[in-house]
């Protein structure tokens, strides 16, 4: 079981005189839980997903992100770890290091990438996280060397790349992906069109949901990944996160504005964010709460305490 | 084809008249009729071809160089005065070539990083000639013979079928005047292909040639000439999927292709030039009435290229299609495009243009459509997407549209973008480093024409593509 911690993280947009952005969030999220975060526009909800992700438009001021590994989350680890191994700073690496550890993040809008197909794109990325993990827990010795035999020709043929036991090949992953995606209810045909590329909001939701179903992460942020659905989509797209929980024991911090998703998705907690902080915490009443009075008075609330 | 049968004349002998000639002809500075008198002997060539060769000489005295286009890459390196020392590269290089561990570091390097294997990298570079490809050409090659198709090397089609050469040969496609390069090529040519397909055939697999390592040295003013008769179909491809063996820096090929009534051709290349190579060619094609051609072309490699493979669709209903992707790196200018005439009604063309520049290489799209008076009810459509990686790069579109008719359909759309940095952090966000993510964009970018390729050629092309981001040819 893992455990994502964040203390006191503060944040700004990279660039020079770039705003202040988070300034002191507190969360922390294990998987198996729901969390829902909520608040108004500007709040800081997004950028707290990017920066766990590791967006590089944002810059770390101050606080930490830890993810905190168990014996079942490295498993599939072949090396013998050190205590270490279990504790990872994500500050210090790599946005895809972070995904081969399991941070998954689920995109308001994901990228449109053109002549790249879906079947392509998903094989690719579970064999990269993969090896990113054997780089990660192998250290940076080995992984050097692994950089190495990468150049060193195809061993096989050139139309099936450079041999590597450890990738999933063509048909194992065909079948993963199948059943993947009848567990979200998808079209195969899905799987011959570009990246993302000309599909309608709902698709795309429901994509990234299908990534994170197949990447299986320790802890996905969605942001927003309720927003610009039709009810029926919602429902698909709520089923498919329950059962990233429930199948794959994935943690879910869950960034929305509405109360909506949390019918199908009922949170373990709901935290209200304001002014690049966590005002408030609470159980699945809270989001009810703020669907019928706002957020004026956590706000009213937040500021009388401090 | 072979690289065997690309060199099937007397090499032996080939190599003694080099030994011979060595020093006359490093004495002489310059391009003068005495040298091409020397290649035409040598290949035993029949008296029209040293006249015409002689008359393309003449030509290519007379023109200036090219030097007002806008924007055009800097040829002042190319010194004419200085062209033939370079076609005769000194005999211990040519004879080294035969011997694969006598190559350049550089260029063994790129074959092992395209993954060939070593019996493969023999054929190619001429030592070893057996490998499954070539059994597979042979059988294919004798169910042609059976209906009359020609596929062999162009100095033997020279000898072997005079008469056709004699008539398509730099005559109406592109003669020598065309362009300083194109007189060039007519005088000093060597080299290449000769396609012919008669009436009524086709083709059904698609015929290659290989210049990827060209021990000859001479092969970089190769021709090509494609002749494909009423209702004929072939699918000729070039493969240059290594950088040429270049002791020398200029490469000035001929392409011309004929095609007739209701006939297809398609011509697909995949080229990649040394870094210190300037890469002037001329490619063109004539299509006769409701006939079709397609230009598939990624162009890598080379310090600068011009290059725009032309079209003159000069029967009613006649079409053409091209795709182009160039690739301009660090001290790069590769200026590529496409000329589409439409000269008859209902003629159609497409033109689709893709470019990446990355490290403060340039990419241009020069391209002109030419509708010309009476071609009624023709179209044309031209797009053009750039690509760049960074803010040091640049990447023009210069599309010159000639409309002189009126009911005719025109489009042109052109996109500039730099590779996205949300689209890489997205990609980096499910596992994909830095590299590969750049590397999946630009795979997709160039998708369109991979697709169109075998898929041998479009894995290289792939890996190509990948090996000049990662900076590790040169």
């Amino acid at each position: 079981m893992a455990t994502l911690e964040i203390n006191n993280l503060h944040a700004e947009v990279a660039e020079e005189g770039g705003e202040h952005i988070l300034r002191g969030v507190d969360l922390e999220v294990a998987s198996g839980e729901i969390h829902a975060l909520m608040g108004p526009n500007g709040s800081g909800k997004s950028t707290t997903a990017k920066v766990i992700a590791g967006h590089p438009a944002y810059e770390v001021t101050d606080g930490e992100i830890i993810l905190h590994l168990d014996e079942d989350d490295v498993d599939d680890v072949d090396v013998e770890l050190d205590e270490e191994d279990y504790r990872w700073n994500l500050l210090e690496l790599e946005p895809n290091e972070r995904a081969a550890l399991g941070i998954f993040l689920g995109f308001q809008y994901p990228a449109e990438i053109e002549g790249v197909t879906m079947t392509n794109f998903l094989r690719q990325a579970l064999n990269a996280k993969h090896d990113e993990r054997e780089e990660l827990f192998a250290g940076e010795d080995e992984a050097d060397a692994d950089g190495e035999d990468e150049d060193a020709g195809y061993e096989t043929s050139p139309m099936e790349g450079p041999a590597d036991d450890g990738e999933i090949g063509v048909a194992e992953f065909q079948e993963l992906l199948t059943e993947k995606m009848d567990l979200l209810d998808m079209d195969e045909k899905f799987m011959q069109r570009y990246l993302n590329a000309g599909f309608s909001g709902g698709e795309k939701k429901q994509n990234e949901v299908l990534q994170a179903a197949l990447l299986e992460p320790a802890i996905a942020v969605l942001d927003e990944i309720d927003s610009g659905l039709d009810i029926d989509r919602l429902q698909d797209v709520s089923e498919g996160i329950n059962a990233l929980r429930d199948e794959q024991g994935t943690g879910i911090l869950q960034i929305t504005h509405y109360q909506r998703i949390l019918d199908y998705v009922e949170p373990d907690h709901v935290h209200v964010m304001l002014d690049g902080k966590i005002a408030k915490s609470g159980g699945a009443e809270l989001a009810t709460e703020l669907e019928d009075e706002g957020y004026d008075w956590v706000r009213e609330e937040a500021y009388e305490a401090a | 084809m072979s690289s065997e049968d690309l060199q099937d004349t007397d090499t032996e002998a080939r190599f003694e008249f080099k030994k011979e000639q060595k020093s006359a002809f490093q004495a002489e500075k310059g391009l003068t009729e005495e040298t091409i008198r020397l290649i035409s002997e040598d290949k035993d060539e029949p008296e029209w071809m040293l006249q015409r060769r002689l008359r393309a000489l003449e030509q290519f005295h007379e023109m200036p160089m090219p030097t007002d286009w806008p924007g055009q890459p800097d040829l002042s390196e190319v010194d004419v005065d200085e062209i033939i020392p370079y076609i005769r590269p000194d005999v211990d290089v040519r004879a080294g070539v035969d011997d694969w561990t006598e190559l350049p570091d550089d260029i063994k390097d790129t074959f092992d990083k395209l993954g060939i294997p070593e019996a493969e990298k023999n054929a190619l570079s001429g030592v070893g000639a057996q490998y499954e490809s070539e059994v597979v050409y042979q059988n294919m090659r004798d169910r042609w013979e059976e209906k009359g198709v020609i596929f062999c090397n162009m100095d033997k089609a020279v000898q072997e079928h005079e008469e056709l050469v004699r008539e398509h040969f730099m005559t109406k496609c592109v003669p020598p005047s065309d362009n300083k390069f194109a007189a060039l090529h007519g005088a000093i040519w060597s080299g290449g292909s000769f396609v012919y397909v008669p009436e009524d055939t086709t083709v059904d697999m698609p015929v290659q040639a290989y210049f990827r390592m060209n021990s000859e040295g001479m092969g970089q003013f190769e021709h090509t000439l494609i002749i494909a008769e009423e209702s004929s179909e072939v699918h000729y491809i070039e493969g240059c999927s290594a950088p040429k063996y270049s002791a020398f820096n200029l490469h000035s090929g001929g392409v011309e292709v004929f095609v007739g009534e209701d006939a297809h051709v398609q011509y697909s290349t995949v080229q990649n030039w040394s870094k210190n190579t300037y890469n002037l060619n001329t490619k063109r094609a004539i299509v006769e009435e409701n006939g079709r051609m397609e230009w598939i072309s990624g162009s890598m490699g080379s310090k600068a290229t011009m290059l725009y493979p032309s079209t003159i669709l000069k029967g009613r209903g006649a079409s053409d299609n091209h795709i182009t992707i160039a690739f301009a790196g660090e001290g790069q200018d590769i200026d590529t495009g496409a000329k589409v005439y439409h000269n008859a009604p209902n003629t159609k063309s497409t033109i689709e243009s893709k470019s990446i520049s990355k490290d403060g290489g340039r990419t241009n799209y020069r391209g002109l459509v030419h509708i010309a008076d009476g071609a009624e009810g023709s179209s044309t459509a031209v797009e053009c997407d750039a690509l760049m990686f960074d803010n040091e790069s640049t990447s023009d579109t210069m599309p010159y549209m000639e409309i002189n008719e009126s009911t005719v359909d025109v489009a042109h759309e052109a996109t500039v973008g730099k590779i996205g940095d949300e689209d890489i952090f997205y990609l980096q966000s499910r596992g994909l480093d830095d590299d590969d993510a750049k590397q999946m964009i630009v795979s997709g970018f160039i998708e369109p024409i991979t697709e169109e390729l075998p898929i041998e050629y479009a894995v290289e092309l792939n890996r190509l593509v990948e090996l000049e981001m990662e900076g590790s040819l040169g």
